[in-house]
């Protein structure tokens, strides 16, 4: 989806002004298979760029969250924790973190559409 | 043939008031539940069902029926070695003067037990190249977490506390990071190559003075086998760290290379896997740990020795100050130690060399046969298992999952399925050097039909199993709402 950030390990931000919302991307979803449960940190945790902020677990396996940037959780998505299938359903939409970013020069770390879909081959 | 009625759930049987046996009056019952307190009392009778002694036989040999083991059929689960338990072993493991004793029993009348313990110890130490064993540790992921307490022991009693991360390669079993997590040690994680090996230039960077050491599996996770492991041992040694060899892959190595010989300080063996001992739906597993020379002190209490006195061999017990300390109730699972003496010593040591090249041959032959129609990542030479990634023609939209399930109604095991995670579709098979030519050339020729039936056929592939007790299940919403008890599915019915 043309306009977000992309990680090598398949997160997604979409940015609005300083805040970030992150999820998996729908390659990763697809990989995944269905998805079962959303482990994601409390309102007010810091998460740093390059490390771990939550798992997704799907029948297949356990993967861990990686966040692209760095920031303080402002909201976790609700919805997932009663129904993590939303995921599956549209990972675009359904973003799994909201963080207020403290230093957005990292987005420039990340790939963009286009070279995300070079990634995964698409 | 199974029966439906009595392949029903046990409590679906019920009949209110039936029952099995007519005991005797307990004269003890009114005086024993006058001491008990109140509030510790059942008010109601408990929730059991209420079933005929023929009716509870024809119920449980009929679920045995639906049962699949080693013992009905070729069972290829990759990275499981799922070896045929000869009868022997069991008819070793039963015998009266063993199943007779009693774990606290003094060591003075338990001899024989403590030899088979002393006896297996020594076997183990002398085919992997280590110094000494212990058999206390009841599994693998124990054996993991016992040999990371005496790789943590070894810094600590150097006085060397900045020692708190473990190297594991990317395609490492799951548990190797989890003990290291239990054992409160950091998990780095070394990527691999294109081929399954270790990244040396990612290894290199990550070698400092915080490094407790690397755990490994040889062959890897994909079967292949770390040729540069002289190089890694050298580099981890080098600076500082020691190297933890995962016994999971041992199977191949029997007989031809010692893991000892190759730069490892400590191991574990799974004896439920190389060792031909029962496992698979409930074990119990056996994960006995070895050491170089110069880490025996550091083995969990007690450890069983050889001492002469007047003339006689005696077997003790022995515990040490120095020791990493208990990890087991008494010496681990005793029963699983017997089978796995039996199975060395009913091989011995010409024939035991052979396990490794067959394992290595069966997985071989099966991988050359199949691999013009499923994927074949890494080519080459394998050791004792490989993995496909999904049939080659992916356009039929059948998957590694659809495969799976339609080999079950062929009466074989389906592989292991969606791990490496390396791979997206990955089936990874692993016959054990067990299997007559007869037996591979039938599951080669049903994995061809499956191939083919994708092409032709591929809803019936993907809709598959057709023949089983149950057809195919709801895994999503068997982990979303599992209904696991009886009570459960009444308040599901209602």
């Amino acid at each position: 989806m043309d306009g977000l950030y992309y990680s090598e390990s398949h997160e997604y931000v979409k940015v609005e002004g300083n805040l970030g919302f992150i999820g998996i991307t729908d390659y990763a979803q697809q990989q995944l298979g269905n998805v079962v449960y959303v482990d994601m940190p409390e309102v007010d945790d810091e998460v740093t760029a390059g490390e771990e902020f939550g798992a997704v677990e799907s029948v297949k396996a356990a993967s861990d969250l990686i966040s692209p940037v760095s920031g303080t959780v402002v909201e976790g998505n609700e919805a997932l924790e009663d129904e993590p299938g939303l995921v599956n359903k549209d990972a675009f939409a359904n973003w799994i973190i909201k963080v207020e970013m403290s230093n957005t020069d990292e987005l420039a770390n990340l790939m963009d559409a286009a070279a995300y879909k070079a990634m995964i081959g698409e | 043939m199974n029966n439906k009625f009595y392949g029903k759930l046990i409590f679906e049987l019920s009949q209110t008031g039936r029952q099995a046996y007519s005991l005797p009056k307990n004269e003890c019952s009114e005086y024993a539940l006058a001491c008990l307190p109140s509030h510790l009392m059942r008010q109601q009778a408990p929730l059991l069902p209420e079933v005929d002694e023929l009716s509870v036989v024809r119920h449980y040999i009929n679920m045995s029926n639906n049962n699949f083991g080693v013992d009905t059929g070729f069972y290829p689960l990759g990275s499981c070695t799922m070896k045929y338990n000869p009868r022997i072993n069991e008819e070793v493991a039963t015998h009266r003067e063993f199943v007779g004793l009693h774990p606290l029993q003094c060591s003075e009348t338990a001899q024989g037990a403590l030899a088979v313990y002393y006896c297996l110890q020594t076997c183990l130490a002398d085919i992997s190249g280590l110094s000494e064993f212990t058999l206390n540790p009841y599994a693998g992921a124990h054996g993991e977490l016992t040999g990371l307490m005496i790789m943590r022991g070894y810094h600590m009693e150097r006085g060397d506390l900045k020692r708190t991360k473990v190297i594991i390669p990317d395609s490492a079993h799951g548990t190797n990071p989890a003990s290291s997590a239990v054992c409160g040690l950091e998990v780095v994680v070394v990527k691999s190559r294109p081929d399954g090996t270790v990244d040396i230039d990612d290894l290199m960077p990550l070698l400092d003075e915080t490094i407790a050491g690397m755990m490994m599996t040889n062959p890897n996770t994909l079967g292949i086998f770390e040729h540069n492991i002289g190089k890694i041992a050298k580099a981890v040694h080098d600076c500082g760290g020691l190297m933890y060899y995962d016994g999971a892959n041992l199977n191949p190595m029997l007989g031809k290379v010692r893991p000892g010989d190759i730069g490892f300080d400590i191991m574990h063996i799974n004896l439920h896997k190389t060792f031909s001992t029962p496992h698979g739906g409930g074990g119990p597993g056996s994960g006995p740990v070895g050491v170089r020379a110069g880490l025996e002190h550091l083995l969990p209490n007690p450890r069983v020795v050889k001492v002469s006195e007047d003339g006689f061999e005696t077997f003790k017990l022995q515990c040490s100050d120095q020791s990493i300390g208990s990890i087991s109730a008494h010496l681990g699972n005793f029963g699983v130690m017997l089978r796995a003496l039996a199975y060395i010593l009913t091989m011995g040591r010409e024939q035991l060399k052979w396990v490794g090249p067959l394992a290595t041959l069966n997985a071989n032959y099966i991988k050359e046969s199949l691999k013009d129609v499923f994927e074949l990542p890494i080519s080459g030479v394998c050791k004792h298992e490989f993995v496909f990634d999904g049939l080659k023609d992916k356009t039929s939209g059948v998957t590694t999952l659809d495969v799976a399930k339609r080999l079950l109604d062929y009466g074989f095991h389906a592989p292991t399925i969606y791990f490496p995670l390396l791979f997206h579709e990955a089936l990874m098979i692993e016959p054990t050097e067990n299997e007559s030519k007869q037996t591979l050339d039938e599951f080669i020729h049903i994995m061809r039909q499956i191939a083919q039936e994708a092409k032709d056929d591929p809803e019936m592939v993907k809709t598959a199993p057709h023949n089983t007790p149950v057809r195919r299940l709801d895994d999503t919403l068997a982990a979303l709402h599992p209904v696991v008890t009886w009570r459960e599915l009444q308040a599901e019915n209602y």
